[in-house]
């Protein structure tokens, strides 16, 4: 069985980091289980953790009372879930829940941002990753937005 | 040059807005067809549209397209009810390379009507499974309703073929993937370098899902394009669907990648 540090280092967003720093940010998470439906966190709510998907998929959902819940992305293994915690005012923009049983690694957010200050070669490195994850995040919403499928081309 | 009357013999809906119809010659003759090729394909006079093959290699004695109405040509074809006849001219132009990736990871890469032009060869390749290693498809749609062939998706993932579906929104009951379909690129893992892909869809999803495959490590003279351009002689006459140096409808559609990024670069073209 993997220990947390091997987890962590397994994922693409912390790959190559230095064996201290992994430990130093295993100190801040855990593993957690949860099961099909389980509200991961919702809209508003202070976002205090991330999550690091083992194994499952988590759906990020936007709720309008017109036309109720909407997936906007499912993440799935070895993806990170949250990055609200990383800015203020550090509140979930999204809600995310959980479409089958799934295992994760869960970071405390504060704690890690503690160490980024501390630490500011690590607050690098890791800030480095996490906005490579959002840039390629970004630009697959962009490509969403552009509802390519929906606007044939053709008008014969 | 003039069309043959083929006859609808059947029609099913796939989507709001899509049907596939099932043709038959009324010569009685098959209208043989390699996997990517397209017909001309006309409703009385409403004009005349190229549409890809989406039937059986093997059972030529039916043709089948799948057509999304979008236009008064398409809407003609698509309201067509069996028992009426439709013109068809071809088969034409360039196939999807299923011969020369045997022995390869061979990824299917579809959006939307894309799924179409692939079918043939999707076919072709679950009927030769032990000529390839893994078969992988990624498609993707706009959402879970517009997805076309919800039950042969089933069949050919039971028939041993990868099936990776998104979609790009979705309500809550929907278990699948929600995404832009180049995410699905990193969820597979593949013999890259030694992977061949054939993609179909629209263009701004082709070229960046040329680039997640490249950047994998797939060369790009592996990957395989079929292209859309305002196509109507079918023959490479009329210079209509012109792409750089070449005819779309007499050198393409299917294209290899390395051939066509140097004409995609330019946009006038």
């Amino acid at each position: 069985m993997k220990g947390l540090e091997e987890l962590i280092a397994d994922a693409s967003v912390f790959a190559g980091l230095d064996a201290s720093w992994l430990a130093l940010i295993a100190g801040c998470a855990g593993n957690e289980h949860v099961r099909a439906e389980t509200l991961l966190f919702q809209e508003g709510q202070p976002a205090e953790r991330f999550f690091l998907i083992r194994h499952g998929a988590i759906a990020l959902e936007v709720h309008s009372p017109a036309t109720g819940s909407l997936v906007i992305e499912t993440l799935g293994e070895g993806e990170v879930v949250g990055w609200s915690w990383l800015f203020k005012p550090y509140r979930w923009q999204f809600d995310a829940r959980a479409i089958k049983p799934t295992r994760l690694v869960a970071f405390d957010g504060a704690c890690l941002r503690a160490k980024c200050d501390a630490n500011h070669e690590l607050g690098y490195q890791l800030m480095h990753r996490f906005a490579s994850a959002m840039l390629e995040r970004l630009q697959a919403t962009r490509l969403q937005l552009l509802d390519v499928y929906g606007n044939a081309r053709a008008s014969v | 040059m003039v069309p043959e009357p083929f006859e609808v013999v059947a029609k099913r809906r796939d989507t709001v807005d899509t049907w596939t119809l099932e043709l038959r010659s009324r010569s009685g003759e098959p209208l043989r067809f390699a996997p990517g090729q397209f017909t001309m394909l006309s409703a009385g006079g409403a004009g005349e549209v190229p549409i890809s093959i989406s039937g059986d290699p093997d059972r030529p004695e039916r043709l089948v397209h799948t057509v999304r109405a979008v236009g008064l040509a398409t809407r003609a074809i698509c309201d067509a009810d069996p028992g009426r006849v439709l013109g068809v001219r071809g088969p034409f132009g360039t196939p999807w390379p299923v011969e020369d990736v045997r022995g390869m990871d061979v990824v299917l890469a579809a959006g939307g009507l894309g799924l179409a032009p692939l079918r043939p060869a999707l076919i072709g390749l679950l009927g030769r499974r032990e000529q390839y290693r893994r078969l992988v498809l990624m498609y993707g749609g706009r959402s879970p309703d517009q997805l076309l062939y919800p039950d042969e998706l089933e069949d050919w993932a039971a028939r041993g073929l990868e099936v990776l579906v998104t979609v790009d929104s979705a309500g809550p009951e929907w278990l699948g993937h929600v995404g832009v379909v180049t995410r699905l690129v990193r969820r597979a893992e593949l013999d890259w370098t030694a992977t061949a892909s054939m993609l179909c869809g629209p263009e701004v999803m082709m070229r960046f899902m040329v680039a997640a495959l490249v950047g994998q490590g797939v060369p790009s003279a592996n990957i395989y394009a079929s292209m859309e351009r305002n196509m109507q002689c079918g023959i490479g006459h009329c210079g209509h669907c012109q792409l750089g140096p070449t005819l779309v409808c007499r050198d393409g559609p299917v294209y290899s990648w390395s051939e066509l990024e140097q004409w995609l670069a330019i946009r006038e073209l």
